[in-house]
């Protein structure tokens, strides 16, 4: 089993708070990841940290065999969807397809406009006057028809509404299944990953508190307990355990 | 990259070349008219000249000296700190294209941009201006024509708005990543180039080569009266840019004016005849200034050195944002 991200003793401090602390994980390639945990727990930095936009304080993180954000190579194998699905405001829909070719070698162009196409979206529409949801879609194709080995998405259904949010993550399944991507996706909902996830790391207060398959996990618990818990039942107990 | 970051720029671009061809078009509509005039009025070129001209004249050196602050304020503070405002870094900058290249194609491209407008300005209005400085340079009394050597026409002349446009558009690259915020990063632009140029104009350039200098008696002749509460004394140089004045005694030794001067000047005397007072002391006046064939290694020497650091902060640019945590 080969490992899309492997961290050692990772740290993230911000001035006197650590976002991060001593974080040891190993993720397997070929997954849809949940990473869940409150606000504030660092799933964000940990994301970020994976992308290449910040750098650790302490230890070590290796994406997809290298450091993240190390030259273009390596940016290649990683696609961040970061929080707020950020795009241009100013661009269409068909600029941002330009800039994702002309910025990356592997870009498939035409899973990006069969994508836009099954959303019902015009090619010829600008980013600032899509809605929130339709935004976050746009930032999905980016992401994934950069044909990236791991795509990391830091709470990408955070803004949308609970129609947009399944069809969302629906979506990411699929893609996912058909390009043989890893997927880790952050949330702190557990329905949103329970539908679209076959892995979960939970985060509490800057540590990783749990991390496994969710079969496996569930699995356990139930010989635990005697009785297969739910998914929110697991989470839960991961969580006030650390009360 | 090159596409994005034309893609992103174009319109900006659109705005000053659009004014620079404008103003060009003005310049080539009266300049024939100009040197035509230069040919065949002689002596009375300034007599001859309406106050049209005059007012190109001053509205040119304005406008050539506007343009780098401009391109510092609206190209320079927002090419990142719109990026880092609205979040885009965090596309973009995923990527794969390193920050590096990215932002060394921006500045790659709209830096040339910047240097483009600015020479094609500069160049259109120096050859507007060449009758008048020619008029100048053969004695011509020009009232409301400033030497292309003084504080206010300097800047807008030759080569060095193109320097200033090159620091301008960096140090608004620079400004807009340290404060990450579009709008306080243009005021911070334009007011660190409002104190740049200031040091530049009044501390710099004045020893950016050396002065010449020279020592004349002063006589009645020679005693234009006071400036600033100091002598002015007519040196003999023409259109030179005095940089600094002081008055010797016999022995060399600079002194303070005599009480006897200054009461006859502030009663009212002609200079003249308080004059005399000095020349009788055996006082001189030191004059320290660079005459008109300083122009042009002033203007190459001020040109390197705002290239110079126009260089160093792009190079502080390309590592701040390398460093910059998203």
């Amino acid at each position: 089993m080969t490992a899309v991200l492997r961290a050692q003793g990772l740290g993230k401090r911000y001035k006197q708070r650590w976002a991060l602390a001593d974080c040891r994980l190993e993720i397997p390639a070929g997954r849809v990841v949940g990473l869940v945990g409150p606000n504030g727990a660092g799933k964000s930095t940990l994301l970020n940290l994976a992308a290449g936009m910040l750098t650790p304080t302490t230890g070590t993180i290796e994406v997809c065999g290298g450091r993240p954000g190390d030259g273009a190579a390596q940016l290649a194998k990683v696609g961040f969807v970061a929080q707020d699905t950020p795009t241009y405001a100013g661009l269409s829909i068909e600029d941002h397809f330009r800039l994702g070719a002309r910025l990356n070698p592997g870009w498939d162009d035409r899973l990006a406009r069969d994508r836009i196409r099954r959303l019902g979206l015009d090619p010829a529409q600008r980013a600032g006057s899509l809605s929130g949801g339709q935004r976050a879609q746009l930032a999905l194709t980016l992401g994934v028809a950069k044909c990236p080995e791991l795509l990391l998405l830091d709470e990408p259904v955070a803004a949308l509404d609970p129609l947009a949010r399944s069809r969302f993550l629906d979506d990411l399944t699929e893609a996912a299944a058909e390009l043989e991507l890893s997927v880790v996706l952050s949330s702190h909902l557990v329905a949103d990953l329970e539908r679209a996830c076959d892995h979960l790391v939970v985060l509490v207060g800057s540590r990783v508190r749990m991390a496994g398959d969710i079969d496996e996990l569930l699995t356990a618990g139930q010989q635990l307990t005697g009785r297969r818990p739910t998914l929110e039942d697991l989470v839960l107990t991961a969580l006030e355990e650390t009360r | 990259m090159t596409w994005l970051t034309w893609r992103q720029f174009r319109a900006q671009a659109a705005w000053v070349f659009g004014g620079v061809a404008v103003f060009a078009a003005v310049l080539a509509a009266t300049g024939p008219r100009l040197a035509e005039l230069h040919r065949t009025a002689g002596d009375q070129f300034f007599q001859l000249l309406s106050s049209s001209y005059d007012d190109l004249y001053l509205l040119g050196a304005l406008l050539v000296r506007a343009v780098p602050a401009v391109i510092g304020v609206f190209w320079g503070a927002p090419l990142v700190a719109r990026e880092l405002e609205t979040g885009t870094h965090r596309l973009v900058w995923n990527q794969s294209v390193t920050r590096t290249r990215w932002l060394a194609a921006k500045l790659g491209l709209v830096g040339l941009a910047a240097v483009a407008a600015t020479g094609l300005l500069t160049l259109a209005t120096s050859w507007w201006c060449v009758p008048i400085d020619q008029a100048i340079a053969h004695g011509g009394d020009a009232p409301g024509f400033p030497d292309r050597l003084s504080r206010m026409i300097f800047d807008s002349r030759g080569v060095v708005p193109v320097g200033w446009a090159a620091l301008a558009f960096t140090l608004g690259v620079a400004v807009g990543i340290v404060l990450r915020r579009t709008v306080p990063a243009m005021a911070a632009t334009l007011a660190g180039l409002a104190v740049a140029e200031g040091v530049m104009s009044i501390l710099v350039r004045p020893m950016l080569i050396a002065p010449d200098k020279v020592t004349v008696p002063i006589t009645a002749d020679n005693l234009q009266g006071l400036r600033n509460g100091a002598l002015s004394v007519d040196f003999d140089r023409h259109s030179a840019w005095v940089v600094a004045e002081r008055t010797l005694d016999a022995a060399g030794q600079p002194v303070p004016l005599p009480p006897a001067f200054t009461n006859c000047m502030q009663s009212g005397g002609d200079p003249n005849v308080c004059g005399a007072v000095l020349g009788k002391l055996g006082y001189r006046q030191e004059t320290t200034f660079h005459p008109a064939g300083h122009f042009w290694p002033l203007q190459w020497a001020e040109t390197g050195l705002l290239l110079a650091l126009a260089l160093l902060i792009a190079a502080l640019c390309l590592r701040w944002v390398r460093r910059q945590p998203a």
